[in-house]
């Protein structure tokens, strides 16, 4: 009898400690849904931001380039919304933002990956730390800080260099080859660093010098990972506005020199968005739809590098 | 003939000492292997033959290590004409992310070959040396990270042999491979002893039986015992080396 009461106790524990477990399992379910569906969400608010920016864009954009003419907006070479009937013709400011994309990019591109080279594989650590923050801060300032930079600094000397006002495409490649700096620097030295060790330690064991081994193995390397630094960086371009409507002059004509005033897609929308009324204001909406393909161009070209990597 | 003498070397990594009163002599064309216990010396050893160690931090060195008869470390030569004529296979295949044909001609482009024919030459030469040539010929332009782990170990060895080394080290060639591929290797080895001085470093000590011409058994930072391979294994002098060979510990 007392034997039987011990088992019966501990089958009673153990039906218990069952019925506890299942609880937790249920409860545990129960959180596990919940998260899941916070989750979600957030990802379903971030992605209809897009979606609804992409809507708002296209749905004002389309029906104006339609009704203006696809030909006219995209290759007319004047842009007057003040006449009558408005000219919105978009090919100056297309230009403008490929030149001066272009060009920041021939400036950025040599200086950024030269100096990831040197923080990879060069740079004394005490300095580095200093270099490293420098590079960070560079990021994190706010780009009418540039631009003001550029009004105290660049433009003068393209003043002097020049003459005219300076303010004008070079001033605007100059400003945006450094704003992209620390995109190309920050990407290009993470990819360098990803480099495995084997591979320098096997290629100085070959025989060869450090500078030979950072030149032929450990860029080759890191090549896509340096691409899509610079892929990044001429999407910042592209998209700067604050910094470049302050020094490039902001003329909408096709530029004939380096040293001629320039307008980008960016900065013809913050320009006169202000005052803009009915079909001005569907031309600037417009222009942002062609701003946004040109993003959607070079996010695509950043993805397909990053998969040929993959 | 001895190609490598080492005399009395102790190494420091900052306050640890890893090697203690080395004393080696390396004969030419043959192979010496180096085994012991994890952490006992062998790949540190190895490593300073080919200045490998310079990398490391706060490593310091005394004593000398001829080769040639040249104290390595009091050399004028750079230590990368040193480490050109003593080549190097790591315990991890590490070709480099390039074509097949590219890794085993990087060696002697650094060193300044741009002839296309010459450079072939040396390629079908080197990865004929390294026994792997049947097997890529028709894929030279194919990443050498696309081929089997074996097959990648002797594109390494093929691009070391291909800067025409003297002396090839080894850091446990095979310790990362199947074992058709590790009796491939260690066939390889025993030919390229014709030509080359081989010293290995190795966990497996039938490896070293089957392979090696003269062993040295490391414990704690030193060189316990050094003999003739045969011999060390059938009868070794001292009591430690004894358990280690018989498998009674390590």
């Amino acid at each position: 009898m007392q034997y039987n009461d011990k088992l019966n106790l501990k089958k009673l524990d153990q039906d218990l400690i069952t019925v506890n477990k299942k609880k937790k399992k249920v409860q545990k379910i129960g959180m596990e849904n919940w998260m899941k569906g916070i989750f979600f969400m957030c990802a379903v608010f971030s992605i209809s931001s897009i979606v609804f920016m992409i809507y708002f864009i296209f749905s004002s954009g389309i029906p104006f380039i339609t009704e203006y003419g696809v030909a006219r907006f995209l290759t007319g070479t004047t842009w007057a919304p003040s006449n009558t009937p408005g000219s919105y013709g978009i090919l100056p400011m297309m230009i403008g933002s490929i030149l001066v994309t272009g060009g920041a990019t021939l400036i950025g591109m040599p200086i950024g990956i030269l100096t990831a080279v040197f923080m990879a594989a060069y740079c004394p650590p005490e300095l580095y730390k200093i270099l490293k923050a420098a590079v960070n801060l560079m990021a994190a300032i706010p780009s009418i800080l540039y631009g003001f930079f550029a009004l105290q600094f660049i433009v003068p000397f393209m003043r002097e260099v020049a003459g005219g006002t300076g303010m004008n495409m070079m001033t605007a490649m100059i400003l945006l080859g450094l704003m992209i700096l620390p995109t190309i620097i920050s990407l290009s030295e993470a990819a360098l660093r990803a480099v495995p060790r084997s591979y320098y330690e096997g290629s100085l064991a070959l025989g060869t010098t450090h500078e030979k081994t950072v030149l032929s193995v450990m860029v080759p390397a890191a090549k896509s990972g340096i691409i899509s630094s610079v892929i990044l960086g001429i999407g910042r371009a592209i998209g700067e506005t604050m910094a470049v409507v302050l020094i490039a002059g902001n003329q909408p004509i096709i530029p004939d020199s380096l040293f001629s005033g320039v307008r980008t897609l960016t900065t013809n929308i913050v320009l006169e968005m202000a005052y803009a009324q009915g079909e001005h204001k569907e031309a600037l909406i417009a222009t942002a739809a062609v701003l946004f393909l040109f993003i959607l161009m070079i996010n695509s070209l950043f993805l397909y590098v990053k998969k040929k990597r993959g | 003939m001895n190609k490598i003498e080492i005399n009395q070397l102790n190494l420091w990594y900052g306050q640890f000492q890893a090697l203690h009163d080395i004393v080696l002599d390396i004969p030419e064309n043959e192979v010496t292997a180096f085994i012991g216990p994890s952490g006992c010396g062998k790949s540190t050893l190895i490593k300073s033959l080919n200045r490998m160690n310079d990398l490391v931090d706060h490593c310091q060195v005394k004593g000398e290590v001829l080769f040639n008869g040249t104290d390595i470390y009091r050399m004028s030569d750079p230590v990368s004409a040193l480490r050109k004529k003593i080549g190097m296979v790591f315990q991890q295949p590490n070709p480099f992310p390039k074509s097949i044909y590219d890794n085993v001609a990087y060696g002697p482009r650094t060193h300044g070959i741009k002839d296309r024919k010459t450079l072939d030459t040396i390629v079908e030469k080197s990865l004929r040396g390294a026994a792997v040539w049947e097997e890529v010929k028709d894929i030279l332009n194919k990443s050498a990270l696309s081929v089997s782990g074996g097959q990648q170990q002797r594109i390494c060895i093929a691009r070391a042999l291909a800067v025409q080394p003297e002396v090839l080290l080894m850091d446990e060639p095979t310790s990362a491979l199947d074992p058709i591929s590790t009796a491939k290797i260690e066939e390889l080895i025993i030919n390229l002893k014709k030509n080359y001085t081989i010293v290995m470093v190795t966990h497996n000590m039938q490896q070293a039986s089957r392979i090696s011409d003269q062993t040295a058994f490391f414990y704690n930072g030193r060189i316990i015992e050094t003999d003739r391979t045969e011999r060390l294994f059938t009868r070794p002098a001292k009591q430690q080396t004894a358990d280690y060979v018989s498998g009674r510990f390590g």
